[in-house]
């Protein structure tokens, strides 16, 4: 940007290769020799890549054209940032710029045995081994470029890890808030849950920042072990000036149980892969999403759910509200691979476009390999429904208080299938409250 | 019949009302005091549901002729929030199903926006939960529904049923079914119409708009009133709901030609 240079795609990689040799030289923190290896074999493949293109099909709707052009710098370990808003949930990690920041965080109630903490800490503790035959093995990143970029740059983020048989009863908070300073920031925040056979664990991403321009480059990998429970609440509230892309990959065992809820509220652009592999017979999953967006917010979500196995059920539910000059992607792949018979799944997203200007774009991908499986998906788009608000005014009800009651029963909808009952509760406020207030709404567990 | 002094709750003159540029009703003419039950009847197509969303306010439908007053007001005035406001109730033929909102949190906010308006206070939860409680008994219901997301999955009884329920926890001076026993089998027409007759009171109307005699059974009608081709073409006691099971409506055309 800037007096008439047009930074082109070529460039911006460059910039990040050079980045990665400064942070490479420094010796991206105490790492491992793996690590490092990893991380040049990244680099390398995101060099190739390059950014995507909306030539691509996957990008095809999405431009990340503002990633090429705003010069970012990486994110410094710290940054300004306001006294607590909040007293914080009990048992939270939180993150500045992508690092583990011990004064804000508390790990009170934690059951014996199970872990939670900086990953940069256990890339060097007793769970090293644990972390090298996990980390970067689940989310690949030959085809990714931000996954690649990401993987380049691995320093810290979120080790959690409940072993076989443990019932983590209360939910672990890992909260990544952004404190840029000066220059566009990156931060490449990383997080690996791994849930052993039989435990249970209800975790919390939330991403939250300042109104500054800042990118967000963040990858989750989840490995559910058999007959393992897990329930995962990702919070998108970035500042109104951020970008966000994020890929989330999970693996599922025999006869586990993941619930997913993916919530995109905030981020001027973002992007989410989202990619769930059922990888064990009867493994059950719930991949069930929500976003809310208005001025000129753009929101793309890619799913894919691999049925790999046979005996396996995932529902999937992704709401959409899109208001002003809002655009929300949706693109729902399933698959059904060769032998995983008796595959249930289900998919919808419902689109509510509250304005002229505001958009959506929903597209099923559906690759069914196998003869007995049920696979249905329904999509719909349009404004609020006339005959709903009629029922409402015909009972009383201002058109106004009409609206916003089916905006919230429209999100309502989707946060009741939160299984913890305090989490829900409290997202339900939050959803209140942002439907009230039309702007970002701090919630009480991140401090 | 109830002896009347002073205004009328509902008095419809020479309305003629039309759906997407086609008239439909075309001069109805109907009085309805307070303590009365009416009942409406009709073959279908004869305007007999037009009649029932045009006193709610539906925007669907346009009034090109004549006047509603209510309670000494022109209701056509108001738009469909005033007038449940000021009483008037609706029990839709197909209520509409609400995803997310649960029935108790709806009822409670409709009830809150009616007591607003009356000057009375608002309920919290709680004291809404004890409401709900006491018109459950008086309508001898349970509270299986109330958790449930308004109509959502319903079976056509249920929604029936709940329709019935918001009229009881509403309090409307004027109620109107639209066919609320279509579409219910013996057991539940006789649950959801006992219910209604449970709410009459000597201040408050009913119009029931029915194709079939059956639901008079449990609710008896004051006057019966034969609506064809959006007129009103006889009107009797209740014994002409049971003429009109017995002989059909045709008959009633031919007469009304002559």
């Amino acid at each position: 940007m800037g007096s008439g240079h047009v930074i082109t795609s070529a460039d911006a990689v460059q910039r990040f290769v050079a980045q990665f040799e400064s942070f490479a030289a420094n010796g991206g923190g105490a790492a491992p020799a793996w690590l490092r290896e990893t991380r040049a074999a990244a680099i390398t493949r995101f060099g190739e890549l390059g950014f995507p293109t909306t030539r691509q099909e996957e990008w095809r709707f999405t431009s990340v054209t503002p990633l090429v052009e705003t010069p970012f710098v990486l994110a410094p370990a710290s940054g300004p940032m306001g006294a607590p808003a909040s007293p914080g949930a009990a048992t939270r990690l939180v993150f500045v710029n992508g690092r583990f920041h011990a004064e804000r965080s508390a790990l009170t109630s934690l059951p014996a045995g199970v872990r939670a903490g900086s990953l940069a800490a256990a890339l060097l503790g007793e769970d090293a081994s644990l972390v090298e035959r996990h980390l970067a093995q689940h989310a690949g990143f030959a085809e990714s470029a931000f996954t690649a970029l990401n993987t380049a740059f691995i320093r810290d983020g979120a080790f959690v890890h409940v072993p076989r048989g443990v019932v983590l009863q209360e939910p672990v908070h890992l909260i990544f808030r952004s404190a840029p300073g000066g220059a566009p920031a990156v931060a490449h925040p990383r997080v690996l849950l791994l849930v052993d056979e039989g435990a249970r664990a209800t975790v919390v991403e939330h991403y939250v920042g300042e109104a500054a321009t800042y990118w967000t480059n963040q990858v989750t990998e989840i490995v559910v072990g058999d007959g393992a429970r897990v329930e995962l609440v990702r919070l998108q509230q970035e500042g109104a000036g951020a970008y966000h892309v994020a890929r989330l990959h999970a693996s599922q065992g025999r006869d586990s149980e993941l619930r997913i809820h993916p919530l995109a509220f905030g981020g001027a652009l973002a992007r989410h892969d989202i990619t769930n592999v059922l990888d064990g017979p009867g493994a059950e999953l719930l991949l069930n999403g929500l976003y809310l967006l208005g001025g000129r917010q753009h929101a793309d979500h890619h799913t894919v759910i691999d049925h790999a196995q046979p005996d396996c059920r995932s529902h999937e539910y992704f709401n959409g509200v899109l208001d002003d000059s809002a655009r929300g992607v949706f693109n729902g792949r399933i698959i059904v691979r060769p032998g995983a018979q008796r595959t249930d799944s289900k998919q919808t997203n419902h689109n509510l476009v509250l304005s002229e200007e505001a958009r959506a774009d929903s597209q099923p991908q559906l690759e069914i390999y196998a003869d007995d499986v049920k696979c249905t998906h329904g999509a719909t788009l349009g404004p609020l429904d006339p005959k709903e608000l009629f029922y409402l005014q015909s009972r009383g009800i201002a058109p106004a208080e009409a609206r916003a009651l089916l905006l919230y029963g429209f999100g309502a909808e989707i946060l009741g299938r939160v299984q913890h009952a305090g989490l829900r509760e409290q997202l339900e406020v939050m959803l209140r409250e942002r439907l009230a207030t039309g702007g970002g709404v701090e919630v009480a567990w991140a401090p | 019949m109830t002896a009347v002094t002073g205004t009328p709750m509902l008095e419809i003159t020479n309305l003629h009302a039309s759906v997407e540029g086609k008239e439909i009703l075309r001069g109805i003419d109907l009085v309805v005091n307070a303590g009365e039950v009416h009942a409406i009847m009709g073959p279908n197509g004869s305007g007999k549901s037009t009649l029932a969303q045009v006193l709610a306010g539906h925007p669907a439908y346009t009034v090109t002729g004549g006047s509603i007053r209510y309670e000494g007001k022109d209701l056509l005035e108001l738009d469909p929030e005033e007038r449940a406001r000021e009483g008037v109730f609706l029990a839709f033929q197909y209520p509409v199903a609400i995803r997310g909102i649960t029935n108790a949190y709806f009822l409670r906010s409709a009830l809150n926006a009616v007591r607003k308006h009356r000057g009375l206070p608002e309920l919290d939860p709680l004291e809404f939960l004890d409401l709900l409680a006491e018109k459950l008994r008086s309508i001898e219901s349970d509270d299986s529904l109330m958790n449930r997301p308004v109509n959502d999955g319903f079976s056509g009884g249920e929604k029936k049923r709940n329709e019935i329920l918001q009229m009881a926890v509403l309090e409307p001076k004027l109620a109107i079914l639209d066919e609320t026993d279509s579409g219910l089998d013996i057991d539940a027409l006789r649950t959801v119409a006992g219910a209604v007759d449970k709410l009459r009171r000597p201040d408050n109307a009913t119009v029931v708009v029915t194709h079939y005699q059956r639901i008079l059974n449990y609710i008896t009608p004051d006057f019966v009133h034969v609506l064809s081709a959006g007129r009103i073409v006889l009107s009797g006691g209740k014994e002409l709901a049971l003429e009109l099971e017995a002989r059909g409506y045709d008959w009633v055309h031919a007469e009304a030609a002559v």
